[in-house]
C-alpha cells in the first residue's frame, strides 16, 4: 500500500519532469557533472598516489637507505677545475656500516653496495653494466628473486672470489645462444665465473617503461662479492667523460639498514643523522626513509582528495542551486495545479512531497548518469594512458549519496513555498 | 435524513484586510441548502458570490459565523482537516476546467481519490465509468490538451463526482463555453441533481439560474433576495445507486 502509494508519486514525478524533457536534462546536467567529477577525480587521484605508495613501499618500510653523494663544494670545483684531475674523496664508509650495526638500536642487517660502471665482455658481445659489489643477503633485503642457479655466498665473500650473478635481462643479452651458468665473463681484468641468474623487483610493464638510462637497460646488473670488488677494482673508481679524468673514492655507494619494525626506523633515524653528522664534516650522504615518504604521501594524498572534494563540492552545489533555480520557476508556472490539487484533497504535506519527489528524481537521475559517466570516464583514462585509476567504493556512494541529499536541501525550499500557497490564489494564478 | 440541511450557516462574514483597508467581503450571510437541493447564486460582480463559493468549498474560512457541512463544525477546522473534508465531501467544478495536463482522462478523475490514499488500480474501473457516464468513454487516454473545452468540462463533472461527494460546487462552469456545449454541460449537471447530488452553482445567466430550485442573488456581501424557481421535493429516501440512475436515464448500458 505505502510502497504502491510511493510509487505512484515517483511516477508522478517522472511524468511531470518528462512534461518539459529539454529543461529537466538541461537540469540533470549540473549534478551529472558534479558526481562524474567527483568519482573520476578521486579515482585518478587514488590512482596516482597508489603508484606512489607502491613506488616507495618497494623500498621496503623496514628500512632506511643511505646513499653516498657528491658533496657540493666538490662539485663546484671540479667544473671550474679545467683539464686538472683530482680525486674527490667523500661518501659512506666501512667504518660507517659498522657503527651503524654496533651501536643503532634494532638494526636486523645491513646491505652495503658498491657501484662500479665498467663494460663486461663474453665472446663478441661488450655491454656496458653496473657492477654492484654486495653481501649475501642482497636478494632477501631487496626482493630479488634467483631465477636459477644460486646468489653470492658467504664463501664467496670471505675467499673474493671470482664469482658473479647477473640479471635475467643481462643474459640474454650477453648470452643469446648459450647457458650463461658456469660460463665465464670478463669484467675489466680478470675474469668471473656466472653462478645464478637474478631478476629484480618489480613488473614487466614498470621495467618496459622505465625504458634505457644513459644508454643501458635499468637492470643490467652484474652482482659480485664485495671483498672482490674491493680487490679488484680497488678503492679509487674513475670516470671518463668527455675527455677528462673524473676520479672518485668512494668506499660504499649505498648502504640499506634493515630494522625489526616501523618503530625502530623511527627512533633510528635522528641516531643515524647524528652519527653521520659526527663523522662527516661534509654532507656526502643522504638518507632515504621509505616510511616518511609514505607518510608524506599519505598527507599528500589527504590534501588531494580534500581539494579534489572541495572542487566538486562546489560544483555538486552549483548543480544543486541550478535544481532549486528550476523547481521555483516550476512553481510558479504550476500555481494553478498546486491550487487544483489542493481543491481535491490535498494537504501541503502532500504537495511538499510531490515536488520534493521531483527535484529528488532529477538529483537522483542526475546523480545515477553521474556515476555511470564517473565510472567509465576513469577506466578510459587508465586504458589509453599510463595513469592509473582506482575507482573507490565510498566515493561513488559519498558522490551518489550527495545527489540524493542536494535534491532534498535545494528541493525543501521550493517544495515548501509550493505548499503555503494559499489554495485560493493559486486557483485564481492565471 | 432527507431533505435535513446538508449546509447551514448563520451569519457567515469574511474581510479581507489589504494594509490599510478592509473589505467586507461576506458581511452576515445565513442560509441552509437541503440534501439534493439545486441552488444558484447570482449577483453583480464584486457581490461576494465567489467568496460565498469558496467558504462553502471549504477552500476558504470565514472571519466570523458558523458553517456546518453535514454534521461537520467546518468554521474552527485545520488547513489539514479542511483538505480532508474537501476531498471527501466535495466536488468542484471551475469555470476553466483546471485538469492537470501531464494526466490522461482517467487519472484526472482519480485525482481526488490519490488523496485520499486509495489506489488507482482499485478505482480504476469506477473512473472509467464516469468517463462513460460524461459520455468520454472512448478517450481513457487521451490528454486535456486533446480535448475541446467542453470535453475538458466534462471531465471535470467526472472528476467532481470521483468521491461521490456531497455536495458539487461551480463557480460559472459555463463561462468559458459556447452555448451550445453549455447547454450540454448543464444538461449533464441537471441529471446528476435528479439523481439526488447536491449542487450549488454560481453565474451570471439568468437562463443558468432558472434550472436551479432556488436562487440566491447576493449584493454587497448579503443574500439580498431569493427566488423559489420550482418546489424542491425531497427524496423519501437517500438514492445509493445514484450512478446506475444516472447512466440508465442517459440511457448508457451499465459497462
Ligand atoms: N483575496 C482577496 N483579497 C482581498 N479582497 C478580496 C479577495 N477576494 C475577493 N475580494 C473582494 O471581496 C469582494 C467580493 O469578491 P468576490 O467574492 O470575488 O465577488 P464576485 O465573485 O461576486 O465577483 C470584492 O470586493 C473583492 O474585491
Ligand atoms: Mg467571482
Amino acid at each position: 500500500m505505502i510502497a504502491y502509494r510511493a510509487i505512484r508519486i515517483v511516477q508522478l514525478g517522472i511524468k511531470s519532469l518528462l512534461l518539459h524533457k529539454m529543461r529537466s536534462a538541461l537540469t540533470m546536467l549540473g549534478i551529472i557533472f558534479g558526481v562524474c567529477s567527483v568519482i573520476a577525480m578521486l579515482a585518478i587521484g587514488e590512482g596516482a598516489s597508489y603508484e606512489a605508495q607502491e613506488t616507495i613501499k618497494k623500498l621496503g618500510s623496514n628500512n632506511i637507505i643511505i646513499r653516498s653523494i657528491k658533496p657540493p663544494e666538490d662539485t663546484s670545483s671540479g667544473s671550474s677545475g679545467g683539464r686538472r684531475s683530482y680525486v674527490s674523496e667523500h661518501g659512506i664508509t666501512y667504518k660507517d656500516a659498522g657503527r651503524i650495526q654496533g651501536t643503532i638500536p634494532g638494526v636486523g642487517s645491513v646491505l652495503p653496495m658498491r657501484i662500479i660502471r665498467e663494460n663486461v665482455i663474453f665472446d663478441q658481445n661488450n655491454i656496458p653494466v653496473q657492477v654492484i659489489g654486495t653481501h649475501p643477503n642482497y636478494p632477501e633485503m631487496t626482493g630479488a628473486a634467483i631465477m636459477r642457479g644460486r646468489f653470492l655466498s658467504s664463501t664467496d665473500e670471505g675467499r673474493q672470489a671470482n664469482v658473479c650473478v647477473i640479471t635475467v635481462s643481462l643474459a640474454e643479452r650477453l648470452f643469446p645462444y648459450q647457458d650463461p651458468i658456469e660460463e665465464e665473463v670478463r669484467l675489466g681484468a680478470d675474469y668471473y665465473q656466472v653462478v645464478g641468474l637474478l631478476q629484480e623487483q618489480g613488473t614487466e610493464k614498470q621495467r618496459a617503461q622505465s625504458g634505457n638510462m644513459e644508454g643501458q637497460p635499468l637492470d643490467s646488473n652484474i652482482y659480485i662479492p664485495l671483498s672482490t670488488a674491493r680487490s679488484r677494482f680497488g678503492e679509487v673508481v674513475i670516470n671518463r667523460s668527455a675527455g677528462s679524468f673524473n676520479a672518485e673514492k668512494v668506499e660504499l655507494h649505498q648502504l640499506t639498514v634493515q630494522f625489526h619494525n616501523p618503530e625502530s626506523v623511527e627512533a633510528a633515524v635522528p641516531q643515524i643523522e647524528s652519527l653521520f653528522q659526527r663523522f662527516h664534516k661534509r654532507k656526502d650522504y643522504e638518507f632515504i626513509v621509505p616510511l616518511q615518504l609514505l607518510r608524506q604521501a599519505e598527507q599528500t594524498k589527504r590534501i588531494f582528495n580534500i581539494v579534489l572534494g572541495s572542487i566538486a563540492a562546489i560544483s555538486l552545489i552549483v548543480g544543486g542551486i541550478g535544481i532549486m533555480n528550476i523547481m521555483l520557476a516550476t512553481v510558479t508556472e504550476r500555481t494553478r495545479e498546486i491550487g487544483v490539487r489542493r481543491a481535491l484533497g490535498a494537504k501541503k504535506k502532500d504537495i511538499i512531497t510531490q515536488f520534493l519527489v521531483e527535484t529528488v528524481v532529477l538529483s537522483f537521475g542526475g546523480g545515477l548518469i553521474g556515476v555511470m559517466a564517473g565510472v567509465i570516464i576513469p577506466l578510459l583514462v587508465s586504458h589509453f594512458t599510463d595513469m592509473k585509476a582506482i575507482i573507490t567504493w565510498w566515493s561513488v556512494i559519498l558522490a551518489f549519496s550527495i545527489s540524493g541529499l542536494i535534491g532534498v536541501v535545494f528541493g525543501i525550499y521550493p517544495a515548501s513555498s509550493a505548499a503555503n500557497l494559499d489554495p485560493i490564489d493559486a486557483l485564481r494564478h492565471e | 435524513m432527507t431533505g435535513k440541511p446538508i449546509i447551514s450557516i448563520k451569519g457567515l462574514e469574511k474581510l479581507y484586510i489589504l494594509g490599510e483597508v478592509e473589505v467586507r467581503a461576506l458581511r452576515g450571510v445565513s442560509v441552509d441548502i437541503e440534501e439534493g437541493s439545486y441552488v444558484a447564486i447570482m449577483g453583480p460582480s464584486g457581490s461576494g458570490k465567489s467568496t460565498m463559493l469558496n467558504v462553502l468549498g471549504c477552500l476558504d474560512r470565514p472571519t466570523a459565523g458558523q458553517y456546518f457541512l453535514g454534521d461537520e463544525n467546518v468554521a474552527t477546522m485545520g488547513d489539514d482537516e479542511l483538505s480532508d473534508i474537501r476531498g471527501r465531501r466535495l466536488g468542484f467544478i471551475f469555470q476553466s476546467y483546471n485538469l492537470i495536463h501531464q494526466l490522461t482522462v482517467v487519472e484526472n478523475i482519480y485525482v481526488p481519490l490519490f488523496y485520499q490514499g486509495k489506489d488507482l488500480k482499485d478505482y480504476e474501473r469506477h473512473c472509467e465509468r464516469l468517463a462513460n457516464l460524461v459520455g468520454l468513454g472512448e478517450r481513457l487516454d487521451h490528454r486535456p490538451k486533446q480535448l475541446s473545452g467542453g470535453q475538458q468540462q466534462r471531465v471535470a463533472i467526472a472528476r467532481s463526482l470521483v468521491n461521490d461527494p456531497l455536495m458539487i460546487l461551480a463557480d460559472e462552469p459555463t463561462g468559458n463555453l459556447d452555448s451550445k456545449t453549455g447547454t450540454e454541460v448543464l444538461n449533464l449537471m441537471d441529471k446528476l441533481n435528479e439523481a439526488g447530488k447536491t449542487i450549488v452553482l454560481v453565474t451570471h445567466g439568468p437562463e443558468v439560474a432558472e434550472r436551479a430550485h432556488r436562487v440566491l442573488h447576493m449584493k454587497d456581501g448579503v443574500i439580498d433576495r431569493e427566488v423559489i424557481n420550482r418546489k424542491f421535493e425531497p427524496r423519501k429516501q437517500a438514492n445509493s445507486d445514484w450512478l446506475s440512475a444516472i447512466e440508465e436515464s442517459l440511457g448508457l448500458k451499465t459497462p
